[in-house]
């Protein structure tokens, strides 16, 4: 049934007309219509060679066996060419080691493979691990403590988490809670550098995963709930000095926008739009971090990033759009100079950070083809950008969605729904999505054997309450009393195939809990993501079917990777270990008969902690 | 002349000598009172002895006045940011039987004006001490370790959990053991 369907699709696809005039030919006998598709029915047995939607070859190279950042290459599409597990044979892969972390927090980050290690780097205190994948059962080759300051436990908003580390040129690089950035060499684990970036005095933590680009290593800060001033920076990879660093509210010249900046809409156009969209001096405590991905566009030299809510939660404190937050900046990786924005959420009033993956992919839309960028946004919809100006070529809602009413294509702006508007001493009840969106940080996966995006999500809708709040540095900054509840239909997660051509969901599956893992696809046809009870499942690309699935000790809130190991054959591995905002009830070990417990996600996981504890322990898996 | 410069001199060193060490019959609210030692542990060497109570605790803990005031402050000094209103969140929840640092008024009020290691900033000079206690007093209340008679039996916001003069005590939540 669903091949069938996508069939129909690449018939009516415009690439039809575009294939080679030999093989044409070769077919003349047939008839008009078989002409057409008869050629495409041969192609979708074999690999096609130029799938209708694909990454920019420049931006994802082609696949070596290795996974050297999290998202896989520059594009973000966390797809593997490796197909020794495939569809017919993941039933069987069994466990080839495991490894604890030694850290029982939200374990969020993907583990990297270079040549014949595997590195991991923990949730707070942010240990490094490099494991040697030649030897049996890959022990340790060196570990890396860098000690970070105990106290900046308590600025962390949402669980003591990272993403992820980097890799380049024979350098580890990642980010620590306390705000350090280090390079350690890959080899023996020695420091190289260590930059002190981040203030946890005034509530900046990194969560981060960097993002090593053409000798820069691209840093933001955390603390959107602590009135933090967002930024993101370019470390000198080699000695770790800061090249540039552009905030995301202020003025101009901080942005880093000047005379090459040319958004796409009339609502992102003006002078010091970072100052006169807040009320004075507000900006300067509004939020706008840069704690989730970075993209990278080679050809284009442009590097993607989104910005994070505007503090504080309650909008009664900044009226006004509250430029540049929630929303994404394409900026020059060598300079920082802003080209484009566009705001997802102008004056956001439910928590909407715009920090999500972008998905870096050329297609034809609408008979041309165009350079675009996929987000499924924290807001509920799922948006196609042109890359190259910013202009909003689809945003289509992937999942319930009533805090607004669509995004208007010819202002770019989101139609906010006027039932939903929060404020001081008022609840608004049954917002959908709630404060942790539709999907929050967890990355989406997308396969250009399929043309489908892997979208792991949540499906919850929450109450909310302003109240008033004060601005101490260093302390929360947030002013809501928030509840949620699940969503329609009452399964609180959701995984998601989305037909990017199309603009529609393909399949969707039910989680109990939301999806806070990450998502990887493969050449073999097979997606992978985990689930917060601990369940590791494998699942058909094309038809969604629960293929494999294994039981992990602690709940899975990390990103699956897979990579060819020494021995030539494919392995996929994973991080369990539950925590992140969602999981903080039990991480954290939080009291569920306060409802706003967690910034009000402990009322919708309060059975969280009769299905799963805390841990924190590598899993890598391989076919007998 | 001189007899009288003389006794001069000696009813002034007379009235001097009758000058008596001041006394602080009224203590500054806004300078710390408590600063005797608090312990963290109940691990004593050799035995657990009696360690010096402040008379503040016994003042301010069953007062329905200072109880409510430190329901207000909560809130005011975001203390609700990271601990919600009991359950926990960025800090850890307040609500349950969980004492990491103790649980007396004098080890609460110790823990926010010094700041604990793991994330708990130091209030001091930030907070008067007054108010210090009357958070610690409220902070007690969460867990029901406060008379019903006194704790706050309102919320001005959205209802999230049962008033604070209607908490069990999270120890042996209202059931008798």
């Amino acid at each position: 049934m669903k091949q069938a369907t996508q069939l129909a699709a690449f018939c009516g696809d415009p690439a039809c007309t575009d294939r080679p005039a030999a093989f044409r030919k070769h077919l003349g006998v047939l008839t008009a219509t078989l002409l057409v598709c008869a050629p495409l029915l041969t192609a979708a047995s074999e690999a096609p060679s130029t799938p209708a939607i694909s990454p920019p070859a420049a931006a994802a190279p082609p696949d070596d066996g290795q996974w050297a950042m999290p998202a896989k290459n520059y594009a973000s599409t966390r797809f593997s060419d490796l197909a020794e597990i495939n569809e017919g044979n993941v039933k069987n892969l069994q466990v080839a080691f495991t490894f604890s972390t030694g850290v029982n927090k939200g374990q969020e980050a993907a583990p990297l493979v270079v040549g014949n290690t595997m590195y991991i780097v923990t949730p707070f205190p942010n240990v490094v691990y490099a494991l040697d994948l030649s030897k049996p059962g890959a022990p340790m080759k060196w570990k890396y403590e860098p000690n970070p300051e105990p106290a900046a436990q308590g600025v962390a908003c949402c669980d003591v988490v990272t993403r992820g580390a980097a890799f380049a040129d024979g350098r580890i690089f990642f980010n620590t809670l306390d705000g350090h950035t280090i390079a350690l060499d890959a080899n023996s684990g020695q420091p190289i550098w260590n930059a002190h970036i981040a203030n946890i005095n005034i509530g900046e933590t990194i969560t981060m995963a960097p993002l090593v680009v053409k000798g820069k290593v691209l840093v933001g800060n955390s603390g959107g709930e602590m009135g933090v001033r967002g930024w993101v920076k370019a470390l000198d990879a080699g000695d770790g000095h800061v090249v540039w660093t552009a905030y995301n509210t202020g003025p101009d010249k901080e942005v880093l926008i000047g005379p090459d900046f040319k958004p796409h809409y009339d609502m992102d156009k003006g002078k010091d739009l970072g100052v006169t969209t807040w009320p004075p001096e507000a900006w300067k405590i509004g939020g706008g971090n840069v704690w989730g991905w970075i993209s990278y566009d080679p050809d284009l030299n442009l590097i993607f990033h989104g910005t994070g809510n505007p503090g504080p939660w309650n909008p009664d404190l900044r009226p006004g759009d509250n430029k540049w937050t929630s929303g994404i900046f394409a900026r020059d990786p060598d300079t920082g100079a802003a080209k484009w924005f566009y705001q997802w959420t102008p004056h956001d009033l439910h928590d909407y950070d715009g920090i999500n993956e972008q998905v870096l992919l050329d297609m034809k839309w609408q008979g041309k083809p165009r350079k675009v960028l996929v987000r499924p946004e924290r807001n509920g919809y799922l948006y196609v950008l042109d890359r190259t100006t910013g202009e909003v070529l689809s945003a289509k809602p992937y999942g319930p969605v009533n805090s607004s009413k669509g995004v208007d294509l010819k202002t770019g702006r989101l139609i906010e729904n006027p039932d939903k508007l929060t404020g001081t001493g008022k609840v608004v009840r049954d917002i959908c999505p709630t404060a942790s969106g539709l999907k929050d940080w967890q990355p989406s996966a997308f396969s250009p054997k399929t043309g489908l995006l892997y979208i792991p999500h949540n499906n919850l809708c929450m109450d909310e309450e302003g109240v008033e709040v004060n601005y101490i540095a260093g302390t929360p900054y947030v002013g809501m009393n928030v509840r949620m509840i699940p969503g329609p239909g009452g399964n609180r997660g959701a995984f998601t195939a989305w037909d990017i051509a199309a603009e529609k969901p393909a399949w969707s599956l039910k989680e109990n809990f939301p999806v806070w893992s990450g998502a990887v696809v493969t050449a073999g046809d097979v997606v992978f993501y985990g689930t917060m009870e601990g369940w590791f499942k494998a699942v058909s690309a094309k038809t969604g079917d629960l293929l494999w699935q294994f039981k992990t000790s602690s709940g899975i809130i990390g990103q699956p990777i897979t990579y060819r190991g020494p021995d030539g054959h494919q392995y996929v591995a994973i991080l369990s270990g539950i925590g992140g905002w969602a999981g903080a009830i039990v991480s954290g070990d939080l009291d569920p008969r306060d409802a706003t417990a967690a910034l009000g996600f402990v009322n919708v996981m309060k059975d969280l902690k009769n299905a799963t504890t805390a841990g924190g322990t590598l899993y890598v898996f391989r076919l007998p | 002349m001189r007899p009288v410069v003389a006794l001069l001199l000696f009813a002034s060193l007379t009235l001097a000598a009758c000058q008596r060490e001041e006394r602080d019959t009224r203590p500054q609210s806004a300078l710390g009172s408590g600063e005797q030692p608090t312990p963290v542990t109940t691990l004593e060497p050799g035995g657990q002895r009696p360690y010096p109570t402040d008379n503040k605790a016994a003042s301010f803990e069953a007062n329905a006045f200072h109880l409510s005031e430190g329901k207000r402050l909560f809130g005011w000094f975001n203390c609700s940011g990271c601990h919600a209103n009991g359950g926990g969140g960025m800090g850890p929840a307040l609500m349950d039987e969980k004492w990491i640092y103790g649980k007396s008024m004098e080890s609460i009020h110790a823990t926010i004006r010094d700041g604990r290691p793991n994330g708990m900033p130091s209030f001091r000079d930030k907070i008067p001490d007054d108010q210090i206690w009357e958070l610690a007093a409220f902070v007690r209340s969460l867990s029901g370790n406060a008379p019903s008679s006194a704790a706050p039996s309102r919320n001005d916001d959205m209802m999230v959990h049962p008033s604070e003069n209607r908490m069990p005590d999270a120890a042996t939540l209202g059931k008798s053991p």
